[in-house]
């Protein structure tokens, strides 16, 4: 039977890894490689790597880092950040990664999504949308959850589907950085929205939030959290028996 | 040495990589000499069947696979790679692939329950209709990380399968052929074991 995922986010700055509550309040937590090794040995199921810095050489030292987890850790490895070109696909695949999440970019030019969907396939093509509720509807937001788009998240999830897009992380700004559980009434009207998996993503706090996005949204295919797994509050191996109790599949 | 086949579909940093790791000599290479001369062969590919199947044609790949593979060397097909083993896919048309396997790739759409997530994408638990060399040191149960949509409906030569509202063809072998549909250099120790265990067959395993 297909497992549900555990994916913890790495944001990477400067080359070090960096989660900030809601969005804003950077803190240096630890460093990319290590932390990835330390994952990846313990149950962790996925990696995302979040390219948050703005410069050239930031750039650059990003895809060493990537380079570097890519040739000794053997998970899939998803990587977003700063994609709006099919010639950033190409730099960061180069260095290893499987997946590519696209967000800002694809709002600004969605064709972003089919043309790499068609040059690497969908299953490389995950869209990522930040969500608020915004006088009682979905609502995308660009540019790290700070700009208002006015685009309705359902429709834009779907038509992002229908480019080309694999699988979906849908990040409510509502919840995220709150701790106090993922946002199922946003990711419920996702997963019915659209075929492809789903990755839940902003407001787990503890194991418990985790059992209960898997018990209600049974069609959601993984979790995804950051500051919880880097800062130890939660620990994946303990993580996954509590699901086993509770009869989520893990691996 | 192994030959990783290059005929430019998919990202091979990874599979190479994870046979570095391993400690075996392995090229990513288009080279006929090169791949006539190499031990084993792996056939890697992402995307989808048609464009592959051109590619592989295109470069003469083809023949030179079905040469190979008809003197005995060993060739493991990876994800899309193990498809295009098989006679043909209904991937968006319907292409022929290199028929070193009997059997033809099917969309899943259609197939497994409708509440099921298409693309497959994540670790699945292997299940094993009879033993194989390829997975002797793994177990019943383990899990590796799979991301298709199509799959190998019909094939006779299955030797490991993966429940998904069907059971989901996992991985083939027929003597020195065989194919993953699952990726073995993104699963983990699980995958890693899997790999060794081709970059360690022997012709009369």
């Amino acid at each position: 039977m297909i497992t549900k995922r555990i994916i913890p986010c790495l944001d990477v700055k400067n080359g070090r890894v960096v989660k900030g509550v809601n969005f804003e309040g950077l803190s240096d937590v630890s460093s990319p490689v290590e932390l990835a090794r330390y994952y990846s040995e313990n149950g962790a199921d996925e990696l995302v790597f979040y390219d948050i810095t703005a410069s050239f050489e930031g750039r650059a030292l990003f895809t060493d880092i990537l380079r570097e987890v890519a040739s000794t850790i053997f998970i899939p490895l998803t990587v977003g950040g700063g994609i709006n070109t099919v010639a950033d696909f190409d730099r960061v695949l180069q260095c290893g990664a499987d997946k590519v999440s696209v967000n800002s970019g694809a709002i600004l030019n969605p064709l972003l999504i089919r043309e790499a969907a068609q040059k690497y396939g969908s299953q490389c093509v995950v869209l990522s949308a930040d969500i608020k509720r915004v006088d009682g509807a979905f609502r995308v937001f660009a540019k790290g959850g700070r700009e208002n788009t006015g685009m309705e998240a359902i429709e834009w999830i779907r038509r992002g589907v229908e480019l080309g897009a694999g699988e979906i992380v849908v990040n409510s700004i509502d919840t995220d950085g709150v701790k106090r559980g993922f946002d199922l009434e946003m990711l419920q009207r996702v997963c019915e929205a659209v075929k492809v998996p789903v990755i839940a993503s902003g407001g787990a706090g503890s194991s418990g939030d985790f059992i209960r996005l898997f018990q209600q949204i049974p069609d959601i295919s993984a979790g995804l959290a950051a500051s919880i797994f880097h800062f130890g509050e939660v620990c994946i191996p303990d993580l996954k028996k509590e699901l086993q109790e509770n009869h989520i599949c893990v691996r | 040495m192994i030959a990783i086949l290059n005929y430019g579909v998919g990202n091979l940093f990874s599979l190479s990589s994870s046979l570095a790791f391993l400690g075996a000599e392995a090229k990513i290479t288009a080279d006929p000499a090169e791949i006539r001369g190499a031990d084993k062969l792996i056939l890697p590919g992402v995307g989808a069947f048609g464009d592959a199947a051109t590619k592989l044609r295109q470069s003469g790949l083809d023949e030179i696979l079905k040469e190979e593979a008809a003197r005995g060397k060993p060739i493991l097909g990876i994800c899309l790679g193990m498809q295009l083993l098989f006679e043909k896919s209904l991937e968006l048309g319907e292409y022929e692939g290199l028929g070193l396997l009997k059997g033809s790739v099917v969309p899943m759409e259609g197939v497994i329950p409708t509440h099921f997530k298409i693309p497959h994408i994540g670790w699945n638990a292997l299940h094993f209709p009879k033993a194989h060399p390829l997975f002797r040191t793994v177990s019943e149960g383990d899990c590796v990380y799979f991301v298709h949509s199509y799959y190998a409906a019909d094939s006779e030569d299955v030797i490991a399968t993966a429940e998904y509202g069907i059971d989901v063809t996992a991985a083939v072998a027929k003597g020195n052929v065989m194919g993953c549909q699952f990726h073995p250099e993104k699963s983990g120790t699980v995958g890693l074991s899997i790999l060794r265990a081709f970059c360690e067959w022997e012709e009369n395993a």
